[in-house]
């Protein structure tokens, strides 16, 4: 059976089609708030539903932090989606492609220690291509701190 | 050359030009994307509940050709597909014919049922999940659509997008064709995780 049935296997379930990482440290003062660039990178072919996505059915781009009692997340900003057109939609789709940039914002609370620290980020994301969908996936992203 | 020969020789001419011109008496063409029957593997055998909670086994459709679709509420190819699916239901149903759908998506009915009661979807569906995905050698791409033959053994395979035109195709073929054996699905020993997952 299973010569029949590798086809679709060409996509295994680890696949991702996109790669997020931090673009320098951050560092922040106590009492302040700083931010932090996160770079993407959607695979040649592929689109992701940006964070807000022209129809209820699509899962948008997201991205949340753990937290780790150091810094306070706080809102994450989206560059202005892509209005595309594709075979399979009546109307274009508000995605993103290829290279782009997120800012996340951070507060250190007055209280906060000082030193380094990790923040724990979780990409969250639904690809497509021409002629196919793919399951939402999570990236992490790490993104190293320190707290002055 | 001898007479003989020669009306032999002039015998085969005419008898092959006969056949070029009036056509070969052959099986008719196979659907470009149907394997051949040798090549042709049984169907696994699943138990997953549809909306209303009933327990739908493909093995319950032997003897009948399945179009068996994976797909997703968020998969812009699949909703292309779907009303394709609905005609042929319609079309074909009373010829032997069943089109089941199987959900993949992760909020399961939470997501398909507004979704379902809202396209009108008029065959089965089910919802899912990463049990069922590996027995039909671990589905990522969306649609992912399989044509079962009357025997319970998968006739085609087809990843993503695909044209009407080839499932119409397909379809015709797959019901012209008598079932060979009396048994065909069921071989496949049931995981019990399937039944009633999620």
């Amino acid at each position: 059976m299973g010569a029949c049935l590798c086809l679709p296997s060409l996509w295994a379930q680890g696949n991702q089609y996109l790669t997020a990482e931090a673009s320098q440290k951050l560092v922040v003062k106590r009492g302040a708030s700083a931010e932090a660039k996160i770079a993407v990178s959607v695979q040649p072919g592929f689109h992701v539903n940006s964070n807000t996505p022209s129809d209820a059915y699509l899962i948008p781009l997201k991205l949340t932090w753990v937290p780790d009692g150091a810094l306070e997340p706080g809102a994450v900003v989206f560059p202005k989606p892509q209005l595309e057109k594709y075979e399979f939609s009546d109307k274009p789709l508000s995605v993103f492609t290829g290279d782009f940039e997120l800012t996340a914002k951070f507060k250190a609370p007055a209280s906060a220690s000082h030193g380094p620290g990790i923040m724990l980020g979780k990409l969250r994301y639904q690809a497509c291509n021409n002629n196919s969908c793919f399951p939402p996936k999570t990236v992490e992203v790490r993104l190293s701190y320190q707290v002055q | 050359m001898s007479a003989l020969r020669l009306g032999t020789v002039l015998a085969t001419g005419v008898l092959l030009g006969c056949l070029v011109y009036w056509g070969w008496p052959a099986k008719p063409a196979r659907a470009a994307s149907l394997k051949p029957d040798g090549e042709r593997h049984a169907a696994p055998d699943f138990a997953l509940k549809d909306a209303d909670g009933k327990t739908v086994r493909l093995s319950d459709y032997k003897g009948k050709v399945v179009l068996l679709d994976f797909w997703a509420t968020y998969c812009g190819p699949c909703k292309i597909e779907i009303p394709w699916f609905m005609d042929f239901e319609r079309k074909h149903k009373d010829q032997g014919f069943s089109v089941l759908g199987v959900s993949m998506d992760d909020d399961g009915w939470d997501a398909v049922k507004p979704f379902v009661n809202d396209v009108g979807i008029n065959y089965r569906i089910m919802v899912g999940n990463d049990s069922t995905a590996d027995m039909f050698g671990g589905i990522e791409a969306l649609p992912t659509t399989f044509l079962i033959d009357r025997d319970g053994k998968i006739a085609a395979v087809h990843v993503g997008l695909t044209s009407k035109s080839d499932f119409e195709n397909a379809i015709e073929q797959l019901l012209q064709t008598p079932a060979h054996s009396a048994g065909g699905r069921g071989r496949v020993s049931l995981p019990a995780e399937l039944v009633g997952a999620r």
